[in-house]
C-alpha cells in the first residue's frame, strides 16, 4: 500500500477514509445526517399525524380547568383549578414521597446493612431473609401488597386502632393524627430550637478549635443532643404550652379534624422505602466489607478505641464505596415512585400523565412534561450525589 | 562484635528491666495449637529479631503482644500491665506499643501528616499544632518531610513503609513491633527502610522484629529467636546463632535462607 | 490458675500439639458465641426471638396449617378453613402460566420453554456437555421461539434461520464490521421484501395484513396465535428474554459509542443513555402504548406487544450500556495498547481483545440487570398487558374469587422470589469465581 501511495495520487476515497482526521469528520457527518433524518422524520410524521387528527401541538390546555379531585394536596387545589395547578400538586406529591422515601430507606438500609454484619447469628439471618425476599420481588407487588393489607386487613373506621388514648387512630382510611395549632407564644419555642441548633454548631466549632489548641476533647454529641432537645422543651414549658392540638374525632363515617396520612401515601412510602432499603443494606454491607481488615488493625494498634476506629478510619472509607451505588438507589426510588398510579396516589404521573392526559387527549404534550419533570428530578439527585462523591473521593497516583 | 562499626551490642549497654514478658503462653486457632509454651523476656532497650519458616507463628506471637490476637493460656505482661479482657488495659498497652505491618496499612483517606497525627490527637489528646510539629520531626527522621501533604496512594512502597514507621513513632511508644516490614518491598527500597530501623535501634528503642534480613539481625540484634511449629526452638546472640546454630531445624533454615 | 497448667517440661522444640483446654465445639458453645456473646447480643437475640414468636406461628397458620387447597369458590374455601384460599391459585394455574394461549396449542409454549432452558444452560454453565453446538442453537433460539409462539409459515423460519446462519458464519470468519453491517442491512431489506412486499423500514409492520401467502408452498404450518392472547408467566419470560437478547448487543454498541472520541457519536450516546435512565419505565411504556404511532408514517400500525418489546429493549440497553462501560473501564489500559501495538484495527481490537474480557467481567452485573428487567416486566400491567399480576387482578374481579388479594400477590411474589433469588445466587457465584480468578 505504501508503494502505491508514494507513486500514484491517492484517490478521493482514500484521502477521506485512510486519513485519521478526515475519517472522523466523515463518520461524524454521516452520523449527523442519520440522526437528523431519524428525528426529522419522526417530527415530520408527528406533525402530519397530529394535523390529520385536527389538532396542533400546544400547551394551552394547561390553563383549562382540570375538573377532577385530588385528595392529597399540599398547595391549594380544587376541581376548578387548572391542569397546571394539578401538575404542581402532582410534582409536590412526587417530591414528597421521594424525599420521605429517601430518608426512611437510608435509615433502614444502613441499619439493616449493619445488622447483616452482626455476629449474632439469628439477627444476621433474619436480616438476610428480609433483604433477599424484598430484593427479589418486584416493587409493584410490594406496593400492592402493603396497600392491600392497609385497605383490607386494617380495621374499619368504627373499630380503628386507638393509639395513645384517643390521640391517634389507625384504620383502613389511613393514620389520623392530631394537628397542631400554634399560638403566638410558640415563636419563642421555635426561636429556642433554632438557637439550640446554632448553639450546637458553634459548640462543635469551639470544641474543634479547643481540641486543636489544647487537645482537650469535649462531649460534642451529648451536649448537642441535650441542647437541641432540652432548650425547646424548657421554652415550651416556660411559655405555657403554646400549642393547641386539634384531635381527630369520629364523626359519622370518618374522622374529623386533625391531620391524616392516607393509605395510598403510606403504602407507597413504606413499600418504596422497604424495597430500596434492602438494596442499600447490601451496598452498605459490601462497602464495610470492602475495607481491608488491616485498616482496623492498624488503627487499633495505634491505640484508637473501637468507636473512634469506626468513626475515623472505617466509615470514611466505607462511604466512598457506598455513595456511588447509593445515588443510583435514590434515582431508582424517585423513578419507582411513578408506580403510585397503581394504587391511586396522585403523583405527577397520575395527574398530568394520567387523568389530565385522558381528559384532554393531549398525550404528546403531557408525556413530554412528565418525562421532563422526571429528568429534572433525576439530574438534580445525581448532581447532588456526584458533588458529594467528588468531595469524598480518594486521591490515588 | 567488631565486624561492623554500626554494631552496638548488649554487652556495651546496660539493659533495663523487663518490658515484655511472655510466660508459658499458648494459643489455639479453633483446634489448631498455633503457639505452644512461649516464654520470652524482653528487657527495655533490647532488640530481638524473630525468624523462622512461614507459618511458624511469628506474626501470631507478636500480634498477641498488642492483643490483635487473643492468647488463651499463660501470661503476657507489657510494661507491667497484664493483658486480659480488660479493655482499659488493652488500650493502655496499645498506647505504648507501636506496630509496623508488612503491608503498611496506612489510611488511604488521610494525608501523610494526618496519618501521623490521628492517634496523638485522639488518643494522647495532643493539641493539633503540637501533634503536627512532632509528626514533622519524625517525618524528617524517616527522610520524607516533603511528602507530608500527599496521600499514601501517591507514595512508593518504601516511602509508605517509612510513613508507617513515623506514624508509630509519633505515639512515642516504649516498644516497637515489626512484622516483616520489608518483605512487601522491592529490593532497592528495602535499604531505605532498614536504614531507618537501624537508626532507631541505635537510639535505644526496644524492638521486636520479625524479619528474614539477616544483615539487619547481625547488625543490631541483641538476640535472635528461631521459631518453628509454634515454638521457640532456639535463642541466642546473633554471632552464636549464625555461626553455631544448635538445633538441626535452625541449621536447615539458615542454610536455605543464606543459600540465596 | 497455676495448678491447672501441667508443669511438665519439654525440651526446646519438642512441645507436642495439644487439644485446647476449653471447648471448641458443642451446642452450648455455639449458642454462647452466636447468640449471647455480649449484652447487646443478648438483647438483640431476645428481640429477634420475640419477633419470630409473634410472626411465625400466625404466618404458618394462615398460609399452610389453616389454609384451603381445594374448593370451587371462595365461600367453599372459607367454610373449610380460616386461612388462605390456595384453591383459587390451583384452579387458575394454567391462566397464570399461559395467559389466554389456546389450550390445544400450549405444547408450543412448553417446547419453547424447554428450548429456553437448554439455551440458558448452554450459555451459563461452562462445563455443559455439547456446549458448542448448543450455544449455536441458543443463537437461533429467539427465532425458533418466535415462530413456535406466533405460529405461521415454516418457510419464513427457514429463511430467517438460514440468513442468521450465514451472518454468523461470516462473523466467525472475521469479516470487517463495516462489511457485516452492509450485509445485515441487505439481508434485512431482502427478507422484508420477500415476506411483505415493497421496500420500507424492515420489520416495523410484521403484523400488517399484506403478507405474501406462502402457505400454499408448504405443509409446515402452525396455527397463528394472536399476541393479545399472550399472558401470565409466559409473557414475563418473553419480555425478559427478548429484552436481554436484544439489549445486550445494543448496550455494547452504546457503551463503545460513549467511549468514542468522536464528539457527535459520544454525546448522542450519552444523551440517549442518560435520558432513558432518567425517566421511569412506565412513562416509556405509556409512550409505547399511546404515542409511538404518532412518530411513524401515517397508517402504520403495529402490534402492542412488539411496541412494548421495543421499548423494554431500549430501556434495558441504556442500563446494559452502563454495565458494559463499567467492564470496559475495569480493563487495564495495557490491553488496548497491546492491541494497538500489534497493529489491530479498532474493530478487531474490540471484538477479539477488549470486549471478550470486558463482557466477562461484567457478567454478574449483566445478570443483575436482567433480574431488574425481569422484575420490571410486571409494569406492563399499567398498559393493559396480562402478565401474572394482570391475570391475578383480572381473576380477582370474578365473583367466585373476589377479595383474595393477599393470596394472589403472595403467589406472584413467590414466583418472582424463586426465579430472581436463583439468578442472584448464580450472579454471586460468578462474582466469587471472578474474584478468585483474579487473585491467582
Ligand atoms: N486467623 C487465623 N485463623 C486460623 N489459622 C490462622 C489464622 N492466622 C494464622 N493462622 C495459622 O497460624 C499459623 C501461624 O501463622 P503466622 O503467625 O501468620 O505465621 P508466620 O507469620 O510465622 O508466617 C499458620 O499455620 C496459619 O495458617
Ligand atoms: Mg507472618
Amino acid at each position: 500500500m505504501s508503494a502505491t501511495a508514494s507513486t500514484a495520487q491517492p484517490s478521493l476515497f482514500a484521502k477521506l477514509w485512510y486519513d485519521k482526521n478526515n475519517r472522523s469528520i466523515v463518520v461524524q457527518i454521516l452520523a449527523t445526517i442519520v440522526l437528523i433524518w431519524f428525528f426529522g422524520s419522526m417530527v415530520l410524521n408527528a406533525v402530519i399525524n397530529l394535523e390529520a387528527q385536527g389538532r396542533g401541538f400546544s400547551f394551552a390546555f394547561l390553563e383549562q380547568p382540570a375538573s377532577y379531585d385530588i385528595n392529597q394536596h399540599l398547595i391549594p387545589y380544587s376541581s376548578r383549578s387548572s391542569h397546571l395547578q394539578a401538575m404542581w400538586v402532582g410534582i409536590i406529591n412526587t417530591l414528597l414521597v421521594a424525599v420521605a422515601g429517601i430518608i426512611l430507606s437510608t435509615i433502614l438500609g444502613f441499619t439493616l446493612g449493619v445488622l447483616r454484619l452482626s455476629k449474632n447469628w439469628l439477627v444476621n439471618k433474619l436480616a438476610y431473609v428480609y433483604i433477599e425476599y424484598v430484593r427479589n420481588v418486584p416493587v409493584l407487588l410490594h406496593i400492592l401488597l402493603i396497600h392491600g393489607i392497609i385497605v383490607h386487613s386494617l380495621p374499619r373506621t368504627k373499630e380503628a386502632w386507638n393509639l395513645l388514648s384517643d390521640t391517634a387512630f389507625i384504620s383502613n382510611r389511613g393514620l389520623f393524627m392530631p394537628s397542631p395549632e400554634f399560638l403566638p407564644m410558640f415563636k419563642f419555642v421555635l426561636a429556642a430550637f433554632i438557637g439550640a441548633i446554632v448553639f450546637a454548631w458553634l459548640f462543635r466549632r469551639f470544641a474543634r478549635s479547643l481540641q486543636a489548641r489544647t487537645g482537650t476533647q469535649l462531649p460534642v454529641f451529648w451536649v448537642s443532643v441535650l441542647a437541641i432537645i432540652g432548650l425547646p422543651v424548657i421554652a415550651f414549658i416556660a411559655t405555657g404550652h403554646p400549642i393547641n392540638w386539634e384531635y381527630p374525632t369520629l364523626k359519622g363515617f370518618n374522622f374529623q379534624g386533625g391531620a391524616v396520612i392516607r393509605p395510598e401515601f403510606l403504602a407507597l412510602w413504606l413499600a418504596l422505602s422497604l424495597y430500596t432499603a434492602a438494596f442499600i443494606a447490601e451496598n452498605v454491607r459490601a462497602g464495610i466489607l470492602a475495607i481491608d481488615h488491616g485498616q482496623t488493625e492498624a488503627s487499633m494498634a495505634l491505640g484508637l478505641p473501637r468507636n473512634r476506629t469506626l468513626n475515623l478510619v472505617v466509615i470514611p472509607q466505607a462511604l466512598r464505596v457506598i455513595v456511588p451505588p447509593l445515588s443510583s438507589q435514590y434515582l431508582n426510588l424517585a423513578k419507582n415512585s411513578s408506580l403510585a398510579i397503581a394504587i391511586g396516589y396522585m403523583d405527577v404521573t397520575a395527574t398530568i400523565g394520567g387523568i389530565s392526559l385522558n381528559q384532554t387527549g393531549r398525550a404528546m404534550e403531557c408525556m413530554i412534561l412528565v418525562m421532563a419533570i422526571y429528568l429534572i428530578i433525576s439530574l438534580t439527585i445525581s448532581g447532588i450525589m456526584n458533588y458529594y462523591n467528588k468531595r469524598i473521593a480518594l486521591v490515588e497516583r | 562484635m567488631n565486624e561492623s562499626a554500626n554494631t552496638v551490642s548488649s554487652t556495651e549497654r546496660a539493659l533495663g528491666e523487663s518490658t515484655i514478658e511472655l510466660r508459658q503462653m499458648h494459643k489455639w486457632y479453633g483446634e489448631f495449637h498455633v503457639l505452644r509454651d512461649i516464654n520470652l523476656d524482653v528487657k527495655s532497650g533490647e532488640r530481638i529479631v524473630v525468624c523462622g519458616p512461614s507459618g511458624s507463628g511469628k506474626s501470631t506471637m507478636i500480634r498477641c503482644i498488642n492483643r490483635l490476637e487473643e492468647h488463651q493460656q499463660g501470661d503476657i505482661i507489657v510494661n507491667g500491665t497484664e493483658l486480659t479482657n480488660d479493655l482499659k488495659n488493652i488500650e493502655a498497652v496499645r498506647r505504648e506499643v507501636g506496630m509496623v505491618f508488612q503491608h503498611f496499612n496506612l489510611f488511604p483517606h488521610l494525608t501523610v501528616l494526618e496519618n501521623c497525627t490521628l492517634a496523638p490527637i485522639w488518643v494522647r489528646k495532643q493539641p493539633k499544632a503540637e501533634a503536627e510539629a512532632i509528626a514533622m520531626k519524625y517525618l524528617e527522621r524517616v527522610k520524607i518531610p516533603e511528602q507530608a501533604g500527599k496521600y499514601p496512594g501517591q507514595l512508593s512502597g518504601g516511602q509508605q513503609q517509612r510513613v508507617a514507621i513515623a506514624r508509630s513513632l509519633c505515639m512515642s511508644p516504649k516498644v516497637m513491633l515489626f512484622d516483616e516490614p520489608t518483605s512487601a518491598l522491592d529490593p532497592e527500597m528495602i535499604k531505605e527502610v532498614l536504614d531507618v530501623m537501624i537508626e532507631l535501634a541505635q537510639e535505644g528503642m526496644t524492638m521486636i522484629c520479625v524479619t528474614h534480613e539477616m544483615g539487619f539481625a547481625k547488625t543490631v540484634a541483641d538476640r535472635v529467636i528461631f521459631m518453628d511449629e509454634g515454638q521457640i526452638i532456639e535463642e541466642n546472640v546473633p554471632e552464636e546463632f549464625f555461626n553455631n546454630p544448635q538445633s538441626e531445624r535452625t541449621q536447615l533454615f539458615l542454610s536455605q535462607i543464606l543459600a540465596h | 490458675m497455676e495448678e491447672m497448667i501441667p508443669k511438665k517440661q519439654y525440651a526446646p522444640g519438642e512441645h507436642p500439639e495439644m487439644p485446647p483446654p476449653f471447648k471448641t465445639k458443642g451446642a452450648g458453645l455455639w449458642l454462647q458465641q452466636n447468640l449471647f456473646s455480649s449484652p447487646t447480643n443478648i438483647v438483640l437475640s431476645i428481640l429477634a426471638i420475640y419477633f419470630l414468636y409473634k410472626m411465625l406461628p400466625g404466618l404458618l397458620e394462615w398460609s399452610l396449617l389453616d389454609a384451603a387447597f381445594t374448593g370451587s369458590d371462595r365461600n367453599e374455601c372459607r367454610a373449610k378453613a380460616g386461612g388462605a384460599c390456595w384453591a383459587f391459585i390451583s384452579e387458575r394455574l394454567p391462566l397464570f402460566t399461559y395467559g389466554f394461549y389456546p389450550a390445544e396449542e400450549r405444547w408450543r409454549v412448553d417446547l419453547s420453554f424447554l428450548f429456553l432452558v437448554i439455551s440458558a444452560v448452554a450459555l451459563l454453565w461452562e462445563k455443559c456437555p455439547l456446549r458448542k453446538p448448543l450455544m449455536v442453537f441458543a443463537v437461533f433460539f429467539p427465532f425458533i421461539a418466535a415462530f413456535l409462539l406466533l405460529g405461521g409459515n415454516g418457510v419464513k423460519l427457514m429463511v430467517v434461520l438460514a440468513c442468521t446462519a450465514v451472518v454468523l458464519l461470516l462473523l466467525y470468519r472475521g469479516f470487517s464490521s463495516a462489511f457485516m453491517m452492509v450485509l445485515a442491512l441487505v439481508v434485512a431489506v431482502l427478507a422484508k421484501y420477500a415476506f411483505f412486499g415493497g421496500i420500507g423500514v424492515p420489520f416495523t409492520d410484521i403484523h400488517a395484513t399484506q403478507l405474501v401467502d406462502l402457505n400454499q408452498f408448504t405443509q409446515l404450518n402452525l396455527k397463528t396465535v394472536s399476541t393479545d392472547l399472550f399472558g401470565g408467566f409466559m409473557l414475563t419470560l418473553i419480555i425478559g428474554v427478548t429484552g436481554i437478547a436484544f439489549s445486550l448487543p445494543l448496550g455494547v454498541l452504546l457503551a463503545l459509542g460513549r467511549q468514542s472520541n468522536l464528539p457527535i457519536i459520544k454525546y448522542s450516546c450519552v444523551v440517549f443513555i442518560e435520558f432513558i435512565r432518567g425517566v421511569p419505565l412506565i412513562t416509556l411504556l405509556f409512550v409505547a402504548s399511546t404515542m409511538l404511532s404518532f412518530f411513524l408514517p401515517p397508517g402504520t400500525t403495529f402490534n402492542l406487544l412488539v411496541r412494548v418489546l421495543i421499548m423494554v429493549t431500549l430501556f434495558a440497553s441504556a442500563y446494559m450500556a452502563e454495565v458494559v462501560r463499567g467492564g470496559l473501564q475495569a480493563l487495564p489500559k495495557g490491553q488496548t495498547e497491546a492491541a494497538d501495538a500489534l497493529g489491530l484495527k479498532y474493530g478487531p481490537a474490540m471484538r477479539l481483545i477488549v470486549l471478550p474480557q470486558a463482557l466477562k467481567i461484567s457478567i454478574p452485573s449483566i445478570v443483575n440487570t436482567f433480574i431488574g428487567l425481569y422484575k420490571d416486566s410486571v409494569l406492563v400491567i399499567v398498559i393493559g398487558l396480562l402478565d401474572p399480576l394482570g391475570i391475578g387482578r383480572a381473576s380477582l374481579s370474578s365473583t367466585e374469587w373476589n377479595g383474595l388479594t393477599n393470596e394472589v400477590y403472595l403467589f406472584v411474589a413467590l414466583f418472582f422470589f424463586v426465579s430472581c433469588y436463583g439468578m442472584s445466587r448464580y450472579s454471586l457465584y460468578l462474582e466469587n469465581k471472578l474474584h478468585t480468578g483474579h487473585k491467582r
